[in-house]
């Protein structure tokens, strides 16, 4: 199990907008750098990536919900 | 109806702001807060605080039924807006009136006319104020829109009437170019929208943005004079001053005179901003909106006048006449004030919310901090990156832009990220000495200048 990490303190969503699928779902490839969610801080959204390659297993937070720097957000396989 | 406890539905600089003035006439305070909010300064300085929900402002300071029950729960009488959230919201306005609550600030009916963009025109026509000239409606024929090209002049922009958000925008220097341009426009129309009909709009080259003070009781109007916002970031002002660099004194007289004009004209009641757009290469303005609130920047007319323009507001809320007559509202030297925002200048802006670790602040008579911060505070990254507003005065504009960068140098905010050493370049630019800028200046300085932003 590898984890995936906010960079920064914020609202997490794990769709590009409203009424959208998430990013990812259980089984998907994942390759680093993909857009695994978007973070909200101080009204801008940002990116967050993936640091590493492989199986997307699950998210660990839900959609809207407020997470700090560092905190663990999905987990890849 | 004098008020005796006041709500506060909002955070920041502006609660504290507010408190302040609720305090200066003897009112009581009662600040709502959201979950991440329960340190904010502004709930330590209120005589009572309540939690009106989670972090995320739609749940809580957007959230109407919340800020009504606590307003009842606390027994207060009056609930500030400040600026932002649901300051300019009919809706909750009619709610607060319909809970026998008093709003501070005009009626649901008012904020309704100024908030919609051509029912705000038209008023601003009737009153007689220049708007930026247009087309009266959509126009499908090429020699129909050269005609009306050539009475509001040139440029013009031509804008899909069926588009939105700026999408298909071209603008055309001449004739010739409006020729070549509208067909395009029409053809992308068409296929974008199944509606080829367009407007035309007069474009105000390098336009200053200038702005007028005014304050209503229903019956009468003043103004507190002009403010120039025209140092902006993505439609985000960062530098304010009051009077305008570019204004003679004729000019100044019919800019305000015009503003008070409108507001008198519709029988506002309360503190209020008529915005403009100015041209400096022909002395024209041109009304772009009334804004229904108090502003971020009120504090650099406060500075040159005098007076206490949030206090005032809520007397004439609280059923006060104005306290003020025009002539005794005087221009008294410049002021200058600058929004110190949590964000990295040298990182696109990158925001930076977290723990003030330290917080050093300028003081000297002539320098005012409207802030809410304190060592040991974390700032949340739920809300806008305002951290509070610099202000100074100054018996003139040099005094003012030396005394401004006096103050950012001596004030530090360690632990987190701030737009200071933007602002401290800025200070020292020569552009913003002369007052030789434009809404659009900040954004171009930013891409040729970003090695004069020292970390």
């Amino acid at each position: 199990m590898t984890d995936i990490q906010s960079p920064l303190p914020g609202t997490f969503y794990l769709t590009p907008s409203p009424g959208e699928p998430a990013y990812k779902s259980k089984g998907d490839t994942v390759s680093e750098g993909d857009v695994i969610g978007l973070i909200e801080v101080m009204k801008t959204f940002i990116e967050v990536k993936a640091t590493d390659a492989g199986t997307f297993d699950s998210y660990v937070v839900e959609n809207e919900q407020p997470v700090q720097a560092g905190q663990v957000i999905a987990k890849l396989s | 109806m004098v008020i005796k406890t006041l709500l506060i539905a909002n955070r920041g600089e502006i609660a504290v702001r507010i408190i302040r003035a609720a305090k200066s006439l003897g009112i009581k305070t009662v600040q709502v807060y959201s979950e991440a909010d329960e340190n904010m300064l502004a709930v330590k300085l209120a005589d009572q605080a309540i939690c009106i929900g989670p972090a995320s402002a739609a749940q809580s300071y957007l959230k109407h039924d919340a800020i009504i029950s606590a307003a009842k729960d606390a027994g207060a009488d009056a609930i500030h807006p400040g600026y932002g959230f649901l300051s300019e919201n009919a809706n909750f306005v009619r709610a607060v009136a319909n809970a026998g609550l008093i709003f501070v600030g005009p009626d649901a009916d008012l904020i309704e006319k100024m908030g919609n963009k051509i029912a705000a025109r038209q008023t601003a026509m009737k009153a007689g104020v220049a708007v930026v000239p247009g087309s009266d409606g959509a126009i499908s024929d090429l020699d129909e829109a050269v005609r009306v090209a050539n009475e509001i002049g040139y440029p013009v922009m031509i804008k899909a009437a069926a588009g939105g958000g700026g999408r298909g925008i071209r603008i055309a220097d001449d004739e010739a170019s409006l020729r070549r341009l509208a067909p395009q426009a029409q053809a992308e129309a068409v296929s974008a929208f199944g509606d080829g009909s367009y407007y035309l709009e007069y474009v105000v080259v390098n336009a200053r943005h200038i702005e007028v003070q005014v304050m209503g009781d229903g019956k009468s109007a003043v103004h507190f004079f002009e403010r120039e916002c025209s140092l902006q970031r993505r439609r985000q002002k960062i530098w304010e001053e009051a009077p305008s660099a570019t204004l003679d004194e004729a000019t100044r007289q019919e800019l305000c005179q015009s503003a008070v004009k409108l507001t008198r004209d519709i029988g506002y009641v309360g503190a209020g901003t008529v915005e403009y757009l100015y041209e400096e290469s022909t002395g024209r303005f041109f009304f772009i909106e009334m804004n229904t609130r108090i502003q971020v920047e009120h504090p650099v007319t406060e500075a040159i006048t005098g007076y206490d323009l949030v206090a005032e507001m809520i007397r004439i809320a609280g059923g006060a006449p104005l306290s003020v007559s025009q002539d005794d509202i005087k221009i008294n030297g410049h002021s200058i004030e600058v929004r110190i925002n949590a964000e990295n200048p040298l990182m696109h802006f990158l925001p930076s919310p977290g723990v003030i670790t330290t917080l050093t602040c300028a003081h000297a008579p002539e320098v005012r901090f409207d802030h809410f911060l304190y060592e040991g505070y974390t700032i949340p990254p739920f809300y806008d990156s305002l951290l509070g507003k610099l202000i100074v005065h100054g018996n003139n504009r040099d005094e003012a832009i030396a005394a401004m960068h006096h103050a950012l140098e001596n004030t530090t905010i360690s632990g987190i990220e701030t737009t200071i050493p933007l602002l401290i370049a800025l200070a020292k630019d020569n552009e913003v000495k002369e007052g030789q800028v434009h809404t659009g200046w900040l954004e171009h300085w930013l891409e040729h200048n970003i090695e004069k932003i020292k970390p």
